[in-house]
């Protein structure tokens, strides 16, 4: 045990987490030339095409200290971005220590903050390392001011590197083996180990991603899951080395996984402990907190017969997304579907072109809320994140909406620029406080549903890539809400309404309809699209009815010329939902999600 | 083809480009070689296609004596300045003998094509066209709307600024002109451009038996070069160019350039935007077999809506546009092939 190393590589978003993983794997030679990729542990296609590492991912490396010792290190990489916070967060519960990256341009960001933080919660021994020294504009003296000042490291541990052209690597992996704690555990005790991921793969089931505390697992051996109780027999254990590796056992302190054909994908938790059936283990592990959902939506399938479909790839999607939740839905509109909640924006995008990917799965996504909650005449008290269900307003005395306590850290000639943005939200400046001499954190407090969108966004645009943030949950606030609708042709379209503050009511309204006039096909009819709030029409918009075609002649010869044409326009209309007599593309709703401020 | 079935052939087309270009003989002697290699039905429709201005009446009476029972004459206008426009050899009295020829040799099935949507026509100078057509009382009247296809000369003049086109407003009335003048003078619109003189008893005597098989996905089989032949799912064409096809032939291959075997999506495309340019529109029955689906159960609903608004007709057994429906062909089509019933997610 003592030649094992459990470390994650935590850091702000794109600070070079996967590039650094990339050099660790190369050196440890578990993956030949041919078949290496830049940042390989971003397997999924949504992490390439976005660059951004989302889920974390653990690789197990064989690596030769100087001491002439092997050892062995689990590496976990894991996201930057501030909504999958939650699974930085799972994989530090089976580490013994992080390596925290903190790029030498852009300094320490608010993500460099809040892993720290929760590195520290789990007691976590932290390497400072410093990366892309090999930018022209890196500052490593600033940067090691930095992790002095701001993050309260000693900057005489930085290690200096440049993930990309390969320097520093060594002193990086020697620095893990000597001054990172091997984990601790009796292997001889009862078994015991934490569930800290899981996925679905076709032929094998459920694959249940374990750290081991103590005792030993290996095929034959009959688990139990502490929280359902449900029992299964052991087919396989193994460690990650980009492919899975079966072993012989999995002993204390190690990182790997367990297939025991599993049938029932909801039996698998994140956070259960499991345990051998035989000689049990006392008491089950903390396990994690539960995430919180901060935005809602609901997802309906396309095609109307798709609710079965889509109910299971849910729970085998779930598996792999612990943050995810949801329960059954209907829409007037839509029919069969589910309201999820998210950790955001992008999280909600994962989860979409994941179930799309995935699973062959065409969806329709209502817009996104947060959840509000509502004190009415009689004294009862509910909280609601469902435009659908929202009450009759007069029997409403009191709405309540959560604020959050955004940090953001930014260079200070942005200062004006992040103040106009936050005032723009409903924000209130607090507090603020220079890190640097030209750093400064400002402290805002904002309604959480102004961030949902495309505060991110645009908080990065209007900082030229320099602001980052962070925030946390506060307590919920009165506001002033109203449900805005959206009529199309007369008749209220569920799926489209949503819950808004007063003041932006009307701007809302008309961004939907204009969205909607430039998404919805020319149908025969005329198409009036409406916002209202109640009974009262805020925004209109119209759509003319089909232009007359001019038409040509058609014989043998130009008839596929024809068809293509047309397959070409049925591409581009693929997957409509009939509501009412409108027929509307799945990217009107998408349009309508995504609807920005401006 | 891909057809073994023994076919009983029961039309015959020389056109494309100008066969009366050709011997008299030679068009003789082509008719006498197709009937001898295929099966023909005996009163197999056999057309000639003849340009004004390269035809004579000795060779239209070679055509008639070789079995030809159909002349189908491009007339396009008896306008000069439109004649000009379209860059045609041929006078508005090249077009009066060549009908009066075909008659003279004995033609009683006689085909006239007209263009209407030249730059600087009117109702009125296109009425005078129809008017004259109808004078002549062919059995068969084709009416095409000017297009500009991308790339060809004409489309590229347009952009070119070298004239005005029409608006489309005014397209559109020329459009309606023709169906009320026609219809009111005794021919039947039997396809978006084609028009046939009805004949009591027999109404449909006198469409063209040839043209309606490339709106009903029936197999045809087309010789020479460019020519397209179908045999559900599969269509192929040959080489457009004359000298590849020559020694392609010379060196006992076929000529084929390219083909395409239809998916069942592309098949029900099809058959959307063909049957809907019919008067005889989509039989549900024929739909149902075509794709093994019921389609009052699956887009059963469009139709009610489509016949409130005028845009169709339907009965039990079939559905059309109507008169007004023509107008809006492609996009009443797109609506029925991306129509949720028919796109991605469902299946049928
Ligand atoms: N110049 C330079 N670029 C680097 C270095 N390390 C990483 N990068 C680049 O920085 C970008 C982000 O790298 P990633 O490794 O994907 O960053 P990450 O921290 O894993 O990002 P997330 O997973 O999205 O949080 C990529 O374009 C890398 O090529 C380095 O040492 N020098
Ligand atoms: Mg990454």
């Amino acid at each position: 045990m003592n030649n094992i190393r459990n470390f994650s590589i935590i850091a702000h978003i794109d600070h070079g987490k996967s590039t650094l993983s990339d050099r660790l794997i190369q050196t440890a030679d578990i993956v030949s030339d041919r078949d290496f990729q830049d940042q390989i542990l971003d397997t999924m296609d949504i992490e390439r095409e976005r660059g951004i590492t989302i889920k974390s991912q653990t690789v197990c490396l064989p690596y030769t200290a100087n001491d002439g010792n092997i050892y062995f290190l689990n590496l976990i990489d894991t996201p930057g971005h501030v909504d999958f916070t939650y699974e930085v967060s799972r994989a530090l519960a089976s580490c013994e220590g992080a390596l925290l990256l903190v790029d030498a341009s852009q300094g320490v960001e608010a993500q460099t903050l809040a892993n720290l933080y929760l590195a520290m919660e789990h007691d976590l021994v932290i390497i400072p390392v410093i990366n892309k020294i090999d930018l022209p504009s890196a500052d490593a003296e600033r940067v090691k001011k930095q992790i002095n000042e701001d993050l309260g490291l000693d900057p005489e541990t930085a290690i200096l590197v440049s993930a990309k052209e390969g320097t520093g690597i060594d002193i990086v992996l020697e620095a893990i083996v000597k001054n990172l704690p091997p984990p601790s555990g009796d292997p001889g005790a009862p078994f015991k180990a934490l569930i800290f991921d899981s996925h679905y793969d076709a032929y094998r089931g459920t694959i249940v991603h374990i750290r081991v505390f103590q005792g030993k697992i290996k095929a034959g051996n009959t688990i139990i899951f502490m929280s359902s109780q449900a029992a299964y027999k052991v087919e396989e254990v193994g460690v990650f080395q980009i492919e899975r590796l079966p072993q012989n056992e999995l002993t204390a302190g190690q990182v790997g996984y367990f297939i025991a054909g599993i049938k029932t994908v909801s039996d698998t938790r994140c956070g259960d402990t499991i345990t051998i059936k035989d000689r049990p283990c006392d008491a089950s592990m903390p396990g994690f907190k539960e995430s919180k959902p901060v935005v809602f939506s609901s997802i309906y399938p396309v095609a109307s017969d798709g609710y079965e479909e889509l109910a299971v790839a849910l729970e085998k999607l779930k598996l792999n997304d612990a943050a995810l939740i949801y329960e059954k839905d209907t829409s007037k509109a839509l029919g069969f579907g589910f309201r999820c909640g998210f950790l955001g924006l992008l999280h909600l995008e994962v989860v979409q072109e994941r179930l799309e990917r995935e699973y062959g799965l065409s969806l329709i996504l209502t817009s996104p809320s947060v959840q509000y909650e509502l004190i009415m005449t009689d004294g009862s008290k509910f909280t609601i994140d469902n435009p659908a269900l929202y009450p009759d307003p007069s029997g409403i005395v009191q709405t309540k909406e959560p604020f959050i306590r955004a940090a953001i850290i930014v260079p200070d000639r942005y200062m004006g620029a992040v103040m106009n943005l936050c005032l723009d939200r409903r924000g209130i400046n607090t507090n603020y406080q220079y890190l640097t001499s030209d750093r400064l954190e400002m402290i805002f407090e904002i309604p959480l549903a102004e961030i949902v969108y495309d505060f991110y966004d645009t908080l990065k645009s209007i900082t030229q890539g320099y602001g980052s943030f962070d925030y946390d949950l506060l307590k919920f606030r009165e506001t002033d809400l109203v449900k805005t609708d959206i009529l199309i042709n007369g008749e209220r379209v569920d799926a489209l309404s949503q819950l808004v503050h007063r003041d932006k009511a009307e701007k809302r309204a008309r961004q939907v309809c204009g969205k909607l006039r430039d998404e919805i096909p020319r149908q025969m009819f005329k198409i009036a699209i409406q916002g209202a709030i109640g009974a009262k029409i805020i925004s209109r918009k119209t759509i003319s009815p089909f232009r007359k075609d001019v038409t040509a002649k058609c014989y043998g010869g130009d008839i596929t010329r024809k068809r293509k044409l047309l397959e070409k326009q049925k591409k581009g209309k693929k997957r409509m939902k009939m509501v009412g007599q409108v027929m509307i593309p799945q990217s009107a709703f998408l349009a309508v999600l995504k609807t920005d401020t401006d | 083809m891909v057809c073994t079935a023994p076919f009983l052939f029961d039309t015959l087309y020389l056109g494309g480009g100008t066969p009366s270009l050709l011997e008299a003989e030679v068009i003789d002697s082509i008719i006498d070689a197709v009937r001898n290699r295929f099966k023909f039905l005996k009163a197999a429709e056999i057309t000639v296609e003849v340009n004004p201005g390269a035809v004579t009446f000795g060779q239209l009476k070679t055509y008639h004596r070789a079995g030809a029972n159909r002349i189908n004459i491009g007339v396009q206008s008896f306008d000069q300045s439109n004649l000009d426009f379209l860059g045609r050899i041929h006078t508005a009295d090249d077009a009066i003998y060549v009908l009066n020829a075909s008659r003279k040799a004995g033609f009683e099935n006689i085909g006239l094509d007209l263009i209407y949507g030249i730059p600087g026509q009117t109702v009125t100078s296109w009425l005078a066209d129809l008017v004259k057509a109808v004078e002549f009382a062919p059995e068969h009247l084709a009416c095409y709307m000017l297009t500009y296809e991308p790339k060809t000369p004409l489309s590229i003049a347009r952009k070119k600024g070298r004239f005005n086109p029409l608006s489309k407003k005014i397209v559109f009335d020329l459009f309606e002109t023709t169906l009320t003048f026609l219809t009111t003078n005794g021919y039947e619109q039997y396809e978006i451009s084609n028009f046939s003189k009805k004949v009591i008893g027999s109404p449909g005597l006198r469409r063209s038996r040839h043209n309606q098989k490339y709106w009903s996905a029936v197999p045809y089989l087309g010789l020479g070069p460019s020519a397209h032949s179908f045999c559900s799912p599969k269509r192929q064409w040959n080489h457009r160019s004359v000298r590849r096809y020559i020694n392609d032939l010379n060196n006992g291959v076929l000529p084929i350039m390219g083909q395409e075997v239809l998916t069942r999506s592309q098949r029900m495309i099809e058959a959307f935007c063909l049957g809907l340019r019919r008067k005889n529109g989509i039989s549900f029955e024929s739909f149902n077999q075509a794709f093994g689906v019921d389609f009052e159960q699956v887009i059963g609903d469009v139709i009610p809506d489509l016949e409130e608004k005028g845009l169709i007709k339907a009965d039990q057994h079939h559905f059309a546009l109507s008169q007004k429906g023509l107008l809006f062909l492609d996009s009443i089509t797109e609506m029925f092939i991306t129509h949720p019933a028919f796109s991605a997610g469902t299946r049928l």
